[in-house]
């Protein structure tokens, strides 16, 4: 029951974060290609509450930021006028999931910006740009993962139900997959490919290369659960009967190898997500302007970044939310699995 | 000349290469310093009087590849080379007009055809053994020897005809040239006397090219330069130390230089040759990012940072105007029709934000540029050149014009169409080496987005971005940069000239493609010849207006030059010319001072 409880505490969190994200065009005040040239690396804004006379106001507010004379990246209030923030304001237009076109946001100023997070370096908003980037990402994880869990499926099936010569095929070309150095396999693939590459081609190429690069794990694992579960009583019995192997398969044998699944779904999600972020860190993925997170972290590259603007690291951490709430599915899963063996296999184990 | 010049000056501004060599080095035998000789005749330089001893530490973006001046054409090496020779006739980095370096004297003849050099007298190499005539001689017979492939023959190929060189004396050498040239002795600057005692059974042996590498022991080359060899580690630094015999003094008689080593410690990046000079381990450094300038300005801990103001690097926006070929697609065929519109190209102009550019790319420690003449050259840049802000009215009217039209988008975003309705898409490939690179890519990528042009940026690493850009024009529009190495026009040849490598929107054309281009060759062959420097303003200036009103190129900024030095460093003044800290390395020393105690 425990182990129930806290796989639904944990599925309510992600559903959450990932409701946020799917609907970033509202959560986000601005567009996350829209280039502030005033603006850059503004720091995080400081929500207010008493102003500049020493007046308490209910509503929190802020005041507009104006680079200090001669310096390019020093800002200081301009205390004269408090903007208050307001809620469901009309602003820039976006799709919400993707097709209902739409102008309010959740939050803005009337006459000033709220950059939650700070700006980088071409003043677009670190916070809009981290809510879109996650669509990105995240839909990259889980496509990823989809791709990689139905080739494991599909290999590590096969190789446990034949056996023989396929088994060994298979398992081979996975051991090969598994040794392979898929970094400098990705350079290599990345150079072959057309010189601009539109973000949706880029998008579909790393779920593409991410997808097929993790099979073998997942392959080997359903294979050990097929090659245990087409020796059970029932399945041979089914078999004795005439049973087609695809019937066996689909009825029988595969459903066995669901929870093994949704563990390693678990898993491998958060562990794309970072491969997402590792080929866009590195310019291999979706490209600017087009925010992923990996791109939002790619300026940390640069020393000069990391020393003189800390706001730009707060998309790092945001980000660990996501991969606790997979970590924590999965690991319940896991206590899940095992205590519902324990619960079913006891009453035989005592006969 | 042509050719010659678009090769020579191609190799020194572009090419960075990245050969390592795993040598085992071998310990100097070192020279012993003679007593000053009363005889010789040494040049006083004007400046603070320092203190002798010290050595300077500074870091290299990678190893340089040689030693030696017939062949090296990267950039590292070339700073190196330059500390350990010398040349006749010196451009001065700070005034950007020539001076007298070995010549103690030299004389134009009236018709502009013959230049006579007298050496000073008494002059050592490195190793101690003496300057003369024969020495020049053979430096030049070097050059132009066409087996030896020295990157300095395209410069003494005048008119067509090799530069005939004579000696009167053994101090005195006449240079005869075919045609009178425009940039006069500017000429001589670079091209290093090289020891004959030492090269020239090599040379008779065809074996010079092998000579100079880096792990030659120390007593087996030598320079007419501040510092000589003293050890080289590979991977790691390249230990220079002063040369005894060095001709300059300073106004009080004192022989220079004063330090006693300089030092090249080799880094992977420029991050890395920040670190190293925040930590101390460096005591100069150049070529800063502005970010990173700001950075380090942000805590000067024992040292100043220093804007040294603008210098001759632009960077530049162009379109591929290459004739197409066979294998060209119908689809960049579609492309390059835009592309030869020129009110296509000066609609791009109009609409790219230059101030942008300086402020978010360069933090405003630069210009914004309408024009080849980089505005840290102060005799050449055309005043009369417009130089009209950035209007995105002006664009549209200019694209419609042209036969372009929008259509509107569900989202309320507008898409540019050419004549046959088709949108106009393209990508910008640019170098992934520097960070400035794609960030002004990205600004214009959303300029143009204005327009209703869906643009992408395409970071490539330099070799192979110049590979498509020069070799299998593969590309539809690049944003590069280029640092003019001196402020005379001729610096640019290859890029001006049609039949240049670097004319980078079409290059190595057999025949100009376009009239325009045609009348550009003639007026900057022209002006090569002209005789006075307000004939030849006049031809370049004519040049530039006509490449300001074709926009082939889109100029778009010239950063400044951002340096720094620790406090303790004495005379230092950078210049905008490379290179920028070390041009005056002979006079550079260390003020008294608690860090120095420990040097």
């Amino acid at each position: 029951m425990r182990a129930r409880r806290t796989f639904a505490k944990w599925l309510v969190v992600l559903a959450v974060l990932h409701g946020i994200v799917v609907c970033a065009g509202f959560f986000a005040p601005y567009d996350p290609v829209e280039q502030d040239r005033k603006s850059p690396y503004l720091p995080p804004v400081r929500l207010h509450l008493v102003d500049a006379q020493g007046h308490l106001h209910f509503r929190p507010f802020v005041f507009s930021l104006k680079s200090r004379e001669g310096s390019f990246d020093q800002y200081e209030e301009d205390t004269s006028e408090p903007h208050p923030v307001t809620f469901f304001q009309s602003g820039a237009r976006y799709r919400l999931v993707g097709f209902l076109p739409c102008r309010r946001h959740l939050f803005g100023a009337a006459n000033a910006r709220i950059y939650l997070l700070g700006t980088d370096a071409y003043g677009r908003d670190q916070f809009s740009r981290f809510l879109f980037g996650g669509q990105v990402s995240l839909l990259a994880g889980l496509l990823g993962a989809g791709l990689t869990l139905l080739i494991g499926l599909g290999i590590g099936a096969a190789a446990g139900y034949y056996g023989g010569w396929t088994d060994g095929l298979l398992m081979r070309l996975a051991e090969l997959f598994l040794a392979l150095p898929w970094l400098y396999l990705l350079f290599a693939l990345r150079a072959f490919l057309p010189l601009a590459v539109s973000p949706v081609e880029a998008f579909f190429l790393v779920i593409g290369v991410i997808g097929m690069v993790g099979w073998a794990r997942p392959a080997r694992l359903v294979r050990g659960v097929v090659l245990s579960a087409k020796e059970r009583d029932y399945v041979r019995a089914a078999r004795g009967f005439g049973a087609s192997p695809g019937y066996l398969l689909r009825h029988h044998i595969l459903p066995e190898t669901y929870s093994v699944l949704l563990t390693q779904a678990a898993i491998l999600i958060p562990q794309y997500v970072l491969a997402e972020m590792a080929l866009s860190f590195l310019g291999l993925g979706v490209p600017e302007p087009v925010p992923t997170w990996g791109n939002l972290l790619s300026s940390l590259q640069h020393y000069s970044v990391l020393v003189s603007y800390w706001w730009m690291y707060l998309p790092a951490l945001l980000i660990v939310p996501f991969f606790l709430g997979y970590l924590g599915l999965a690991s319940s899963l896991q206590e899940r699995e095992e205590a519902y063996k324990i619960e079913s296999w006891s009453p035989g184990s005592l006969t | 000349m042509k050719n010659g010049t678009v090769s020579h000056s191609c190799c020194r501004m572009l090419l960075f290469p990245l050969l390592v060599y795993a040598v085992l080095f071998t310990h100097p035998a070192l020279a012993r310093p003679q007593q000053q000789n009363t005889k010789e005749e040494l040049l006083a330089v004007p400046g603070e009087i320092g203190r002798s001893g010290g050595r300077l530490v500074v870091a290299l973006r990678g190893e340089p590849k040689t030693l030696n001046p017939l062949i090296a054409v990267d950039t590292r090496s070339r700073e190196v080379i330059g500390v350990m020779q010398a040349d006749l006739v010196h451009i001065n980095r700070a005034t950007q007009m020539t001076e007298l370096a070995l010549a103690k004297s030299w004389k134009v003849s009236p018709n502009g055809l013959e230049y006579t050099v007298v050496l000073r007298k008494g002059i050592k190499f490195s190793d101690g053994q003496p300057l003369d005539a024969d020495d020049v001689l053979f430096t030049f017979r070097v050059y132009l020897d066409e087996n030896v492939h020295a990157s300095q023959r395209d410069f003494l190929v005048v008119g067509g005809k090799p530069i005939v060189v004579r000696k009167l004396d053994q101090q005195t050498i006449v240079f005869q040239l075919a045609k009178t040239y425009g940039a006069g002795e500017r000429l001589f600057d670079g091209m290093a006397i090289l020891p004959r005692h030492l090269l020239e059974k090599p040379y008779q042996e065809g074996k010079l090219a092998q000579m100079g590498t880096l792990a030659t022991a120390a007593n087996q080359w030598g320079g007419l330069g501040p510092f000589r060899l003293k050890e080289y580690v590979a991977g790691q630094r390249l230990v220079l130390e002063r040369n005894p015999y060095y001709w300059k003094t300073d106004a009080k008689g004192n022989r220079l230089p004063y330090l006693d080593e300089l030092v090249y410690l080799f880094v992977q990046n420029a991050d890395a040759q920040v670190l190293k000079f925040q930590s101390g381990e460096t005591d100069v450094i150049s070529q800063t990012g502005a970010e990173n300038f700001a950075a380090l300005s942000r805590q000067q801990h024992g040292y100043t940072m220093t804007d040294a103001g603008p210098g001759l690097e632009y960077y530049f926006l162009f379109f591929n105007l290459s004739e197409p070929g066979e294998k060209t697609s119908a689809e960049m065929r579609q492309k390059q029709k835009w592309f030869r519109e020129v009110k296509f190209r000066q609609a791009v102009s109009a609409a790219v934000d230059r101030d942008a550019i300086v402020r978010l790319v360069y933090q405003g420690h630069g210009a914004p540029l309408w024009g080849l003449v980089a505005p840290g050259n102060r005799r050449w840049g055309d005043e009369k050149l417009a130089r009209p802000p950035r209007s995105l009215d002006r664009a549209r009217a200019l694209l419609k014009e042209a036969g372009f039209s929008w259509s509107d988008g569900p989202n309320g975003e507008s898409t540019l169409l050419d004549a046959d309705g088709k949108p106009v898409e393209f990508s910008i490939v640019t170098s992934s080496s520097n960070a400035n690179f794609s960030k002004i890519a990205a600004l214009i990528q959303d300029d143009l987005k204005q327009l209703g042009m869906r643009v992408q940026v395409v970071p490539l690493e330099f070799r192979s971005l110049l590979d498509r850009v020069t070799q299998s024009k593969e590309y539809e529009a690049c944003v590069m940069g280029l640092a003019s190495y001196d402020a005379d026009p001729n610096s640019d040849m290859n890029v001006w000239l049609s039949s240049g490598g670097t004319h980078f929107w079409n290059p190595s054309q057999a025949h100009p493609a376009t009239t325009w281009e045609a009348e550009i060759d003639h007026l900057m062959e022209e002006q090569m010849w002209a005789g006075t420097f307000e004939q030849r303003k006049k031809l370049y200036d004519r040049a530039q207006e006509i490449l300001a009103q074709e926009q082939p190129i889109i100029f778009l900024a010239s950063p400044h030059i951002l340096v720094g030095a620790k406090n303790v460093v004495g005379n230092f003044h950078p210049a905008v010319l490379e290179p920028y800290v070390l041009w005056n390395v002979e006079q550079l020393y260390f003020k008294a001072g608690p860090v120095n105690a420990t040097r």
